[in-house]
């Protein structure tokens, strides 16, 4: 319980220190926040007109007082191109962004965990002739090479290589978007996969599956990489503990000390990469985001860009990172509940 | 493969440790290691490339930005061995030049990460205190945002260029360094040497810097090689929506955001060529990364 409370309050220190730090590079960075407002063609009177109205002649610490108590009540400024809500318009792009999210992390979990246990116990082969030791030991180079190169290649560029040639050449998926143009049903959550089951039409969801697979499978890629050589590097370790040694000198079959007792202890740090995963694949969501031309934050924060529009990016950037912060927290409160190992320190 | 010992005798004058390398020491079971060397070598031909570019091609001046119309994007050929981009430039040029920002980026970023990351992670660690405290707590808030997006924050504040891109990953980079260092420090500072070192009267910022640094800095080195390759991987995303450098500087992400419009109809060579550079050299700085990983850890060096 004092664990809990006092992880909350440094989670509460950390969330005013990012607030703090967006603060410092929406105001004080840009050499003149006014005229970036006021876009490019502004006369000095109009610049003036929005240093009034959005209070940057105000000193400083005001400024910040005014931003603090702002986010407090939920809000999030105004999109300086649209003038419409900041807030409002994340509400309605996240439901895309986490539905992309989730599944990329489930997918690469999915593949990644039993892959990175495969070439763990194919490096520490213990059977078995000579050649097929070697045997083993290369498919676990094999696995690691797979593993190091999905964290190696750009995610932008994977994602065109495959509207090439899923979209374009075998023309087998849609090039982009979440749905046809012709498919519609009503948006009771925002998950297109849950709304169209719910529309009751198979080719519904069969239409929104097609859609979410090339950005899903590019997406997974990085965290898929990730995961496989956390999960066969405790794996490892935790082969090269007594307690593994002595399992199979009382004669206890590879497998049951493969997947019973080595798995079970290796498994500890799968929330922590569980996090990454998550932090990576909402974080990297604009790059995807963007190729797909998929209508979530990644592709809000990318339009902002271009426009230079710039409380939508602190604020897009705010949001996701708080969202990170809160499903660490979570992560690391589940683990203490899960591993009585695990310090209240 | 340590090689014979008369020949090895005869390079000993030009690097003595990469030459002749101890058995038993990390950089002789680096040198056993394939992929490593795969690695290695793949490094070696790009910073060739980088330094080289203007004499390795006879189109430099297309390579610094001058267009050539006529010849727009023409496929790969006799000519242009990689093919052109829109504005007629042999794509091959862009690439090496490229190069140069790509290894500029790389080697920047991590240069400022790093020596932040030092510094702040060993006053933290050596003194301790409310030092540590606030030292470390404005390291967490920094280590709370997702990397990649107090990246984009910072570059889109800054405005694109190179010397921003570098600035804006280095930003969100040196706290995983303070960390490792602070670390390392909370530990080398309790050891008989450095306690001695303070007992004889040595001033305080000569025994952080000569000292503690010095033998803090393994991790950092096997941490900062990987991130090279994770620097590229990075400025290329940055440059792909708009905050890298501007034209007509060679950029890898930008060739690809260039290359874009044109990859569905079937001129795949501008964006096909710059992404195969960037994985190439990620994939060798992280296999590198891996492989000094595995020959300096002492349980892992034996099974390569």
């Amino acid at each position: 319980m004092r664990y809990l409370l006092r992880r909350l309050v440094t989670s509460l220190v950390v969330v005013l220190g990012v607030v703090t730090i967006t603060f410092i590079t929406s105001r004080l960075v840009p050499s003149d926040p006014a005229s970036l407002y006021a876009g490019p063609r502004a006369r000095p009177e109009q610049v003036e007109r929005v240093r009034q109205e959005l209070n940057l002649d105000a000193p400083v610490v005001n400024q910040y007082a005014s931003y603090l108590t702002d986010l407090a009540t939920g809000d999030l400024g105004v999109s300086f191109a649209t003038r419409r809500s900041i807030a409002a318009d994340l509400v309605q792009f996240l439901p895309a962004t986490l539905e992309l999210a989730l599944l990329a992390t489930g997918l690469s979990m999915l593949i990644g965990i039993p892959l990175g246990v495969i070439a763990a116990g194919r490096r520490g082969a213990r059977t078995g002739s000579k050649a097929s030791k070697a045997r083993r030991q290369r498919s676990d180079a094999g696995i690691r090479l797979f593993a190091v190169t999905s964290v190696s290649v750009p995610v932008f560029w994977t994602a065109l290589l495959f509207q090439m040639i899923f979209a374009g050449e075998l023309d087998l998926l849609p090039l982009s978007g979440r749905t046809s143009s012709s498919v519609s049903f009503r948006e009771w959550t925002g998950f297109f996969l849950i709304d169209s089951v719910l529309s009751g039409s198979p080719s519904n969801v069969w239409d929104v599956i097609k859609h979410l697979m090339l950005p899903v499978a590019v997406m997974a890629a990085y965290p898929l990489g990730l995961t496989i050589r956390l999960i066969r590097g405790s794996m490892l370790e935790v082969l090269g503990e007594p307690f593994i040694e002595a399992a199979r000198l009382a004669g206890i079959d590879e497998r049951t000390v493969m997947y019973r007792l080595a798995l079970k202890n290796a498994l500890a740090p799968a929330l922590t990469i569980l996090g990454l995963t998550f932090a990576y694949s909402v974080s990297s969501a604009f790059l995807v985001e963007a190729v797909f031309n998929w209508p979530g934050i990644g592709r809000y924060l990318t339009d902002a860009i271009v426009r230079i529009d710039f409380p939508v990016i602190t604020a897009a950037a705010l949001v996701i990172t708080v969202i990170y912060v809160v499903v660490n927290l979570g992560l690391d409160l589940l683990q203490v509940r899960l591993d009585p190992r695990v310090e209240l320190d | 493969m340590g090689g014979p010992v008369a020949s090895s005798s005869a390079r000993r004058g030009l690097l003595p440790g990469l030459a002749t390398p101890t058995p038993g020491s990390a950089v002789w079971y680096y040198r056993r290691s394939p992929l490593g060397l795969l690695a290695a070598g793949v490094i070696a031909v790009f910073v060739v490339a980088a330094v080289a570019a203007p004499w390795l091609t006879p189109f430099a001046d297309q390579g610094r930005g001058d267009a050539e119309l006529p010849s727009r994007l023409m496929a790969p050929n006799a000519v242009n061995w990689l093919g052109t981009d829109d504005l007629g430039r042999d794509i091959l040029a862009r690439l090496l030049f490229g190069a140069r920002t790509a290894l500029i980026v790389a080697v920047g970023v991590v240069a400022a990460a790093v020596i932040i990351g030092v510094l702040v992670g060993a006053i933290a660690g050596y003194f301790g205190g409310w030092v540590d405290e606030i030292l470390m707590r404005i390291t967490d808030t920094f280590l709370a945002f997702p990397p990649l997006l107090l990246a984009v924050v910072v570059a889109a504040a800054l405005g694109p260029s190179l010397r921003n891109t570098i600035v804006a990953i280095a930003v969100s980079w040196w706290p995983w360094y303070a960390r490792q260092v602070r670390a390392q420090v909370l530990s080398l500072r309790e050891r008989p040497f450095v306690q001695a070192l303070q007992v004889v009267g040595v001033p305080t910022r000569q025994i952080i810097t000569r000292h503690v640094i010095p033998n803090a800095m393994t991790p950092v080195w096997v941490q900062s090689t990987a991130d090279l390759g994770a620097a590229v991987l990075t400025a290329a995303g940055l440059s792909f929506v708009g905050l890298g450098p501007r034209p007509p500087t060679a950029d890898w992400g930008v060739m690809i955001a260039d290359g874009r419009q044109f990859v569905l109809s079937g001129q795949w060579w501008i964006a096909g060529f710059a992404g195969l550079a960037i994985t190439l050299v990620a994939l060798a700085f992280n296999l590198m990364g891996d492989v000094i990983r595995d020959v300096t850890d002492p349980k892992t060096r034996g099974n390569l």
